[in-house]
């Protein structure tokens, strides 16, 4: 299922698809989020913002305003 | 004497460089600045086998060679700069076990700006914890390089590391990849119109400039055209770049590495599942918080009381040593006392920065800007704010160099004009002294200290006051930035009691030595001035005998007139009595002026300053500063000086305020601008006098 970063939940598994290079931080791609690389939510704060994220093995929190120009494809 | 090998540390943030530094350097390391930019350098002294020296230099950390802050610029200036007396023979990039997959990125980036390098592979302690075995020959095949596993806490690895810096010469200069394959085209137009250079380095070079604009390209002019690209090609060729170099770092790791899951624990996951919770993380900040605060306050007291008992004897012995006189005033009264009245702090400083110490070093930190980040942005800062504003407790120094992980300029921006409100230590005195002479010491509930508590209010009070000014800011300030965060999670870890100590030694001394240098410095010129005057102050003497003896006063009631007079008539009189009119409202006379003039150096320097000032006109009295401001009046009315409602004053005037040269002088650097630390400086002041003005009509 295709949808954004900003959408996932506790215990789902996705592949990141694209990230749209414009609204994304080079820092953020040099971590690790790129096209083809896991992403799972850890933990995340009240109102679902920052999101505690497990890219590639790396823990990192982003904002929710970032996270919506992350494409995933949530794995079943 | 041999040539030293000059060695320069490198590595993402989280990975244990600083503890390999140490480890390389032991106490052979000192900490300085970058000239004309306040980035911390850290430089140190190995003995390698057979006799060489190496010249270590610990880099910031950093992601990658594309720099998005000033400490990160640091690394690429450095590598860029091959007439850099810093240019290092060798780089030792420092990865860790854990996150190798991503530490390679910067490893993959160095090499291919053809510097020798060696790989760290730190923490290697957890490999068998994390299920984790390598295949260290292959990798250093792959990569073109020689690997050191290396555990500080095990203490392992470190002569092996030491072996392959001495023997750097037999290192691999050639790059692991080809990056310049993600657009073959331009990358020949660019070798083109530079022959001779590096072509990294001129890629660098170019996407610097979109990045940060500072790096300095006058050595590189092209020799022919070649088409530029714009901004947004340019960086995603960067992207490009990255996704390249990850295919190699994968493409190596999954021969070199293997990872078996279920031998995997992860503690930290579990662990933030409570810390990170959104009640339990917060429950879990707030007791943290306050077990700080609990230990700033009491667990200091003993040592505060040795300080102090010291300071008094010292005092005393140097006043019974010098001669009589002027001199012996200064050193004893004004200079001692007020070393003393920084020195005294110096446990709570400590106890502070060895808090702070701890929580960075855990991993802690980053799960609180975590937690915070929503809040704060409410009122226009960023998670990232947190962090600063604790540290201002302690200095705001630090504290306004720790906002350049903000990436987002206008939340960073208002982070450092609202950090000065925090209680920093320099407060901590005048804070002490003036409560002290308002606030009755009782017991409430025959439990709590009442003058604790209201300290704890001025802390309260600095809290309240940082983020109502945040607030006005974020609607005041209009500026459309981009606004990214990212913060990494890194795991939990004991904190090494090595680097908490350097860390708290390091903070500890600076502050004191600062601190030190100033309230010296204005001790003398303050006595000086205050022993100088114009000609009624040349003439003092036959005014006040004429004085004496037409109203008949003995010999020590002319003394006394003699030297207040003096005072009064001395260049820091003058300049006290000048801005009277504007304090006057405030509640102060103009000896508290003279103090708050002298205090725009350093808030601390209110007390030594008041020392001096009432030292000089009655070199006699014995007592305590305290007790001599007690006891002080205004002249005329006879009306005692400090009263609660000055006291008030004073408290709030201090709580706001801007008095801190060194704070304007780093929000000068920070902001590169003297716009903002002017409107800074100004605006605090106007604010000062406001609330001190209210306070004291209230009060009075």
């Amino acid at each position: 299922m295709q949808t954004t970063l900003a959408q996932i939940k506790r215990g789902e598994r996705a592949v990141i698809t694209d990230v749209s290079s414009a609204h994304i931080p080079l820092k953020l791609l040099e971590m690790g989020c790129l096209p083809g690389n896991f992403v799972e939510l850890v933990q995340a704060a009240p109102f679902s913002d920052p999101m505690y994220l497990n890219i590639n093995g790396t823990y990192l929190a982003i904002r929710k305003e970032t996270a919506i120009h992350i494409i995933i494809d949530i794995v079943p | 004497m041999s040539k030293q090998i000059n060695v320069a540390l490198i590595g993402n943030p989280n990975t244990g460089k600083t503890s390999v530094f140490n480890a390389l350097t032991g106490l052979n390391q000192k900490v300085g600045n970058y000239p004309g930019i306040t980035v911390e350098k850290k430089e140190g002294v190995c003995k390698l086998p057979r006799g060489v020296k190496a010249h270590i230099l610990d880099l910031p950390g950093t992601y990658s060679l594309n720099a998005s802050s000033l400490d990160e610029n640091v690394v690429i200036e450095l590598l860029l700069n091959k007439n850099d007396k810093n240019f290092p023979d060798v780089a030792v990039v420092v990865s860790d076990v854990e996150h190798l997959k991503r530490n390679l990125l910067l490893f993959t980036q160095i090499k291919d700006l053809e510097i020798p390098a060696i790989l760290v592979i730190n923490m290697s302690d957890r490999m068998a914890y994390k299920g984790i075995s390598l295949d260290v020959a292959y990798l250093e095949k792959m990569l073109k390089t020689k690997i050191a596993l290396v555990s500080t806490r095990k203490k392992q690895g470190v002569e092996e590391l030491k072996e392959l810096i001495a023997n750097y010469r037999e290192l691999s200069m050639e790059p692991c990849l080809n990056a310049s394959e993600i657009d073959p085209e331009y990358f020949d137009g660019l070798r083109k119109a530079f022959p001779g250079q590096l072509l990294y380095k001129l890629w660098l070079v170019i996407t610097q400039d979109v990045n940060f604009g500072k790096t300095d390209r006058n050595e590189i002019d092209p020799v022919a055209d070649f088409k530029t690209k714009s901004k947004s090609e340019l960086k995603r060729l960067q992207q490009k770049e990255t996704i390249r170099r990850y295919q190699f770092i994968n493409d190596t790791l999954k021969v070199g590495q293997t990872i078996d899951l279920n031998a995997a624990k992860d503690l930290s996951i579990k662990l933030d599942r409570i810390l990170t919770h959104k009640v339990w993380g917060y429950v879990v900040f707030a007791i943290l918080l306050l077990l700080m605060f609990q230990a700033i306050f009491s667990w200091s007291e003993p040592f505060m009381n040795v300080i102090d008992d010291a300071f008094a004897s010292l005092s005393d012995v140097v006043s019974g040593l010098l001669p009589e006189g002027k001199l012996n005033d200064l050193i004893s009264q004004g200079i001692v006392p007020g070393i003393g009245g920084v020195v005294i702090f110096v446990p709570q400083i400590a106890m502070l920065f060895l808090f702070i110490a701890i929580l960075e070093e855990t991993g802690y930190m980053s799960r609180v800007v975590f937690l915070m980040d929503k809040t704060m942005r409410r009122f226009g800062l960023s998670g990232k704010s947190v962090v600063p504003l604790i540290s201002g407790n302690a200095c705001a120094i630090p504290a306004i160099m720790a906002t350049r992980n903000i990436e987002n300029w206008k939340e960073r921006l208002i982070t450092i004009l609202v950090t000065p409100l925090s209680v920093c230590s320099a407060r901590l005195p005048v804070y002490t002294i003036l409560i002290s002479l308002i606030v009755p010491e009782t017991k409430i509930f025959g439990l709590i200290n009442s003058q604790a508590l209201a300290l704890l209010g001025m802390y309260v009070l600095g809290i309240v006051l940082a983020i109502g000014a945040a607030i006005i800011l974020n609607k005041i300030i209009k500026m459309k930035g981009k606004s990214y965060f990212v913060v990494e999670m890194p795991t939990y870890k004991l904190p090494l009691l090595k680097n908490v100590a350097y860390t708290v030694l390091e903070k500890t001394k600076a502050f004191v030595i600062n601190a030190g240098k100033i309230i010296l410095a204005v001790s003398i010129i303050l006595w000086f001035l205050a022993t100088h005057g114009g000609k009624t102050f040349s003439n003092a003497e036959t005014i006040i005998d004429e004085r004496a003896t037409a109203l008949n006063l003995s010999e020590h009631e002319r003394d006394t007139e003699l030297a207040s007079f003096q005072l009064e008539n001395s260049y820091i009189g003058m300049m006290g009595k000048a801005i009277e009119p504007v304090i006057k409202p405030l509640g102060y006379d103009w000896k508290i002026g003279i103090a708050i003039i002298t205090s725009f150096a350093a808030r601390e320097v209110f007390v030594g300053t008041l020392a001096t000032i009432y030292s000089v006109e009655n070199a006699e009295d014995e007592g305590t500063i305290r007790s001599r401001m007690a006891s002080a009046t205004f002249a005329g009315t006879g009306e005692k000086v400090f009263t609660v409602a000055t006291g008030v004053s004073l408290l709030l005037f201090y709580a706001i305020a801007l008095q801190c040269a060194a704070t304007v002088a780093i929000v000068r650097k920070e902001t590169n601008s003297w716009k903002w630390p002017l409107i800074q400086l100004i605006g605090l002041g106007v604010m000062a006098y406001l609330f001190a003005l209210i306070g004291f009509s209230i009060f009075k």
